[in-house]
């Protein structure tokens, strides 16, 4: 079985990724600024040109470009080649304002797709398996990624897309799914469901998942993995880079490996721009050196994250990130702290309750409240009151102890919370709604 | 002896989720012999003594309700003053705690029935037995 889909690029010294990078960087700049008038005027603003650009040393010397730019160049400003050389958009769910649509060459899909056949191929895919893939198709890139990369390693494909999740496990139980792609929260609605069916992982013939397109926490990974009897693997992309297959997990499973050949991460202080020392907490950045169409510049994710150059057991040399400790416009401010979901999950899970939780943030009387359902399990129900309010205190103060302020937690019915089957709604801020 | 087998249900204080539970339970044509609801303001425990308890549970759980089964007390208690005093008294003195309880109507005229949930059930059994006070049968409580 082959370990890496492409072991020259995946395990090649860092003198020669270097390299790599350089050339490809400056052939990206040339391109970019002969090609994208918006990211032209950025550089010239900077005083910036592209024989400043040597090699990737010069990187931080190119301007920034943010989800606001983005969205002032919509839909062509951002556009690098004529529209008669693309063959696909891809856009992401514009629930943070208008929508963003990425533009594909033919070439650039076939990079992309390379790209998760590498992520498919870290966690022990091969042309024996049978790859269900479960992130919904169309205008979001986890469907169409996930597939072609399928393709790419020769599994035999299950085009599911997300929902109807009886059928889905039919399917995985008639014709013997041994990798299953969707959403983490999906997976554990899926695993969920499977229980509920009656079955349990010895039914199923998974092997491994390949989970991403939303934060979730090492605890739910446990979770999913005992609940469907397999290893998750954690991917990690975004509509403006390609989509999933930016960085992907290997069987150590201690952060995602880049695919710095397209991608060139870096980490910036999100306040000053400045660029930080691997092993920092920053925002990452990607540069993309291959893309064709769309080939985004320094691009701010507004992910938090780590990248480490320790080095790996499986054998890549692929600069590794964590996954990301939450996207910056994740993140809440409840009565002047920060507060992540995924902090609220974490502790939710380590003290023996569902990953199934909403998060509402109200503000009443000027002061802002936060009111957090938990779905109690039927031998977590007590008959008597007392135990059930003891219940809600003691993890509200189990995340007052995290946090360092009190939420107002709710234990409510299994299943009352609405599953989700791509992106789970966990937060939701009515101050927003006010204002 | 068998203890009156209680069946309490986890209910979401949200409009109409006590009705589609009772309703439930009436389609299948369950008789509901005695019931109490506890509630605070983020839910309610409704607490039912029912003539088909097994098939009450596996209604319940194939329509997805959290519920628990709670072994508790079923005593006669006499239709005068004084009567659930003689009863609390019993059990007092025997240092048994009362985690809650609650009346129900009987089809015998002069009597009442009362529910209690204690927290040391075999001692409380001999406390009130050797009280002279009159124990409920399972399938008195049932109405069977």
């Amino acid at each position: 079985m082959a370990k890496y889909w492409n072991a020259d690029i995946e395990c090649m010294s860092r003198e020669d990724m270097k390299k790599l990078q350089s050339e490809r960087l400056v052939k990206q700049v040339k391109h970019v600024y002969e090609n994208v008038p918006y990211y032209r005027n950025l550089m010239d603003e900077k005083g910036v040109t592209p024989d400043d650009i040597q090699s990737v040393d010069d990187l931080h010397k190119l301007p920034f470009l943010s989800k606001a730019d983005l969205r002032d160049a919509y839909p062509y400003g951002l556009l690098a080649k004529p529209l008669s050389d693309c063959v696909r958009i891809q856009s992401t769910s514009g629930t943070t304002g208008r929508r963003v649509v990425a533009f594909y060459t033919q070439h650039d899909i076939d990079l992309w797709e390379d790209c998760c056949a590498r992520a498919i191929t870290a966690a022990g895919g091969t042309n024996e398996d049978v790859c269900q893939v479960c992130y919904g198709y169309g205008l979001f890139t986890g469907g169409p990624g996930l597939n072609g990369g399928s393709h790419k390693v020769g599994c035999l494909t299950l085009p599911m897309s997300s929902g109807n999740t009886e059928r889905q496990i039919q399917f995985m139980r008639d014709l013997g799914s041994t990798i299953l792609c969707c959403t983490p929260s999906y997976a554990a609605y899926i695993g969920e469901t499977l229980h509920d069916m009656g079955f349990t992982p010895d039914d199923i013939k998974l092997k491994a998942g390949i989970f991403g397109a939303e934060p979730w926490t090492e605890e739910m990974r446990r979770s999913i993995e005992k609940s469907l009897g397999i290893k998750a693997y954690d991917i990690y992309g975004l509509t403006e880079t390609s989509g999933p297959g930016v960085s992907f997990e290997c069987e150590e499973q201690t952060g995602m490996h880049i695919n710095e050949d397209h991608f060139i991460p870096e980490i910036i202080d999100p306040d000053t721009g400045e660029v930080l020392p691997d092993g920092t907490v920053g925002e990452l950045v990607f540069t993309s050196i291959t893309k064709e169409a769309f080939p985004l510049l320094r691009y701010r994710t507004r992910d938090l994250c780590v990248l480490s150059r320790k080095k790996c057991s499986c054998g890549r040399t692929l600069i590794k990130m964590t996954k990301p400790m939450g996207r910056s416009d994740d993140m809440m401010i409840i009565r002047g702290v920060n507060v992540f979901p995924s902090q609220i999950e974490t502790v939710l899970i380590e003290q023996g309750y569902s990953p199934n939780y909403l998060i509402e943030v109200d503000r009443v009387n000027n002061s802002d409240t936060l009111d957090i359902s938990v779905e109690m399990s039927a031998e977590q129900f007590s008959d008597k009151m007392k135990d059930i309010q003891d219940k809600e205190k003691q993890l509200a103060g189990a995340i007052k102890t995290m946090l360092g302020i009190s939420p107002k937690v709710h234990l409510v019915s299994p299943k009352s919370i609405t599953r989700s089957e791509g992106k789970a709604v966990r937060v939701i801020d009515k101050r927003k709604l006010h204002d | 002896m068998n203890s009156i087998q209680q069946i309490s249900v986890f209910v979401e204080n949200e409009t109409g989720k006590l009705a589609e539970l009772t309703r439930l339970i009436g389609d299948a044509g369950i008789d509901l012999c005695a019931l109490s609801l506890a509630d605070t303001r983020d839910f309610g425990i409704l607490r039912i003594i029912v003539n088909k308890p097994e098939e009450t549970c596996t209604l319940l759980s194939d329509n997805g309700w959290t519920f628990k089964i709670t072994p508790v007390i079923g005593v006669k208690v006499p239709d005068v003053p004084g009567g659930v005093a003689g009863i609390l008294a019993a059990l007092s003195d025997a240092n048994v705690n009362v985690e809650y309880m609650y009346a129900f109507v009987n089809r015998t005229p002069g009597e009442a029935d009362t529910i209690f949930r204690v927290d040391d059930e075999e001692t409380a059994l001999a406390a009130l037995q050797n009280a002279g006070i009159e124990i409920l049968k399972p399938e008195e409580a049932y109405g069977i």
